[in-house]
C-alpha cells in the first residue's frame, strides 16, 4: 500500500491529454498569425529570439485555453463538439486545468518579456486576461455579443508578434488585429448555424439562440461587408502590396458571395441540404484567414527582389 | 514490495513523466540558446552576485 493508490480512480490522464488542454488547433492559428506579425515587421529579429518568442506566445495562448476549459467544464459537458475534452471526460480535474493554466500564463509572460521586450509581454498578459476573464468568465454566458468582443483575444497574436520585433504598435499591426477581429463573428456564427442545438442546450446566448437564425444570417453578411475594407486597407500599408491586394480582392469577393448566399437562404432550404452553404462558408473562412496572412508573408518574402511592397 | 520493483503507478505514468522530462530539457536548452544569443548580441545584462557594482550606480549628476 502507498499513497499512490489514492490516485488510482478514474481514467488516467496521459501527456497528450495535457496537450489537448492547451487547445493545439487554436494554438496553431496563434503561432501562424504571430509569426507573420513578427516576420513582416520592418525590424529584424534573431531567429533564436523569434523562435522562443513565438513559442511563448503559443504557450500563453495554450494557457488561456486551459483556463477556458477549467471555467467552461459544465458547458463543455453538454455540447457535443466539446464533450471529448479532457475535463468533461474526467481525465483531468478542473482544478488541475486551472493550476496548469495559471502556471503557464505566468511562465509564458515572464519568458516572453525576457526573450523579447516588456511591451510584448504586457500585450500577451492582457490577451490571456481578455480571453480567460473578459470572454470566458464574463461575456460568453451573458451576451450574444460574446464572440464579437471575445474575438479580440484571438486577434492579438499578430500584434504581439509585431511588438516582439518593433517594441510597439503600428497602423499595420492594428489592421492585422482588425482583420481577425472582424473575421471572427461571421466565422463563428456560421459554425453556430450548423451546430444547431449545441449552444442552446448549453445555455450559451449565441446570436442564433437569442435573436434567431434569420438575424444571424443577416449579421454574417453585415460583418463580412465590414470586413472587406479592413482587409483591403491592409494592402495599402507598407506591409501590403499588389500580391496581397490581388489575393485579398479575390478572397473578399468570395467571402461576400458566400455570406450573401447564407443571407438569402431560408432555414428549410438549409435543412434540406444539410447546411451545405453554411459549412462551405465556414471552411472558406479558415482558408480566408490563412491566405490573407500567407499573402502578407509572401509580400515580405518578395520585397528584397523588388516585387511588391509599396 | 521488492527493492527496485516499480509501483504499477510508475509504469502507468511513464509516458506522462517522459513527456514532462523532455519538455523541461527542451526548456533548459531554449534558455541556454537564448542566453548565448543575448550575450553574443551584446545586450546589457548582469547577474546579481552580492558584489558592489560601481558601473550600475546612477551618476551623481543624474540623481
Amino acid at each position: 500500500m502507498s499513497d499512490a493508490t489514492a490516485l488510482d480512480h478514474g481514467p488516467e490522464a496521459q501527456f497528450g491529454d495535457y496537450v489537448a488542454l492547451l487547445k493545439p488547433r487554436v494554438m496553431s492559428l496563434v503561432v501562424f498569425t504571430a509569426l507573420v506579425g513578427l516576420l513582416v515587421a520592418p525590424v529584424g529579429v534573431h531567429p533564436m529570439v523569434a523562435f522562443a518568442s513565438i513559442l511563448f506566445i503559443a504557450l500563453g495562448g495554450g494557457a488561456s485555453g486551459a483556463l477556458n476549459m477549467w471555467y467552461d467544464a459544465d458547458i463543455d459537458r453538454v455540447m457535443r463538439r466539446t464533450q471529448g475534452r479532457p475535463v468533461p471526460t474526467g481525465k483531468i480535474a478542473a482544478g488541475d486545468a486551472l493550476g496548469l493554466g495559471l502556471a503557464l500564463s505566468g511562465i509564458s509572460v515572464v519568458m516572453l518579456g525576457l526573450a523579447s521586450n516588456l511591451f510584448a509581454a504586457g500585450l500577451l498578459a492582457f490577451t490571456i486576461f481578455f480571453y480567460a476573464v473578459v470572454y470566458t468568465i464574463w461575456l460568453k454566458r451573458s451576451t450574444p455579443q460574446n464572440i464579437v468582443i471575445g474575438g479580440a483575444a484571438g486577434a492579438f497574436p499578430p500584434m504581439i508578434g509585431w511588438a516582439v520585433a518593433t517594441g510597439g504598435v503600428g497602423i499595420e499591426s492594428v489592421l492585422m488585429f482588425a482583420l481577425i477581429f472582424m473575421w471572427t463573428p461571421p466565422h463563428f456564427w456560421a459554425l453556430a448555424l450548423f451546430m444547431k442545438d449545441d449552444y442552446s442546450n448549453a445555455g450559451v446566448p449565441m446570436l442564433t439562440v437569442t435573436h434567431g437564425r434569420r438575424v444571424t444570417r443577416s449579421h454574417i453578411l453585415a460583418y463580412t461587408l465590414a470586413l472587406a475594407p479592413v482587409a483591403l486597407a491592409l494592402g495599402f500599408t507598407p506591409i501590403g502590396g499588389p500580391v496581397y491586394l490581388a489575393v485579398a480582392a479575390v478572397l473578399n469577393a468570395g467571402f461576400i458571395r458566400g455570406a450573401w448566399r447564407i443571407r438569402a437562404r431560408s432555414e428549410d432550404a438549409a435543412l434540406a441540404d444539410g447546411y451545405a452553404a453554411e459549412k462551405a462558408f465556414f471552411r472558406f473562412s479558415l482558408a480566408y484567414l490563412f491566405l490573407h496572412f500567407g499573402a502578407l508573408l509572401a509580400q515580405a518574402a518578395l520585397r528584397p527582389y523588388g516585387i511588391g511592397g509599396w | 514490495m521488492a527493492f527496485g520493483h516499480d509501483h504499477e503507478l510508475h509504469t502507468r505514468r511513464f509516458g506522462r513523466n517522459l513527456g514532462l522530462g523532455l519538455v523541461l530539457a527542451a526548456f533548459v536548452a531554449l534558455v541556454f540558446g537564448l542566453t548565448i544569443v543575448k550575450v553574443s548580441e551584446g545586450n546589457p545584462m548582469q547577474a546579481f552576485d552580492h558584489a558592489p557594482r560601481p558601473g550600475m550606480a546612477v551618476p551623481e549628476a543624474e540623481r
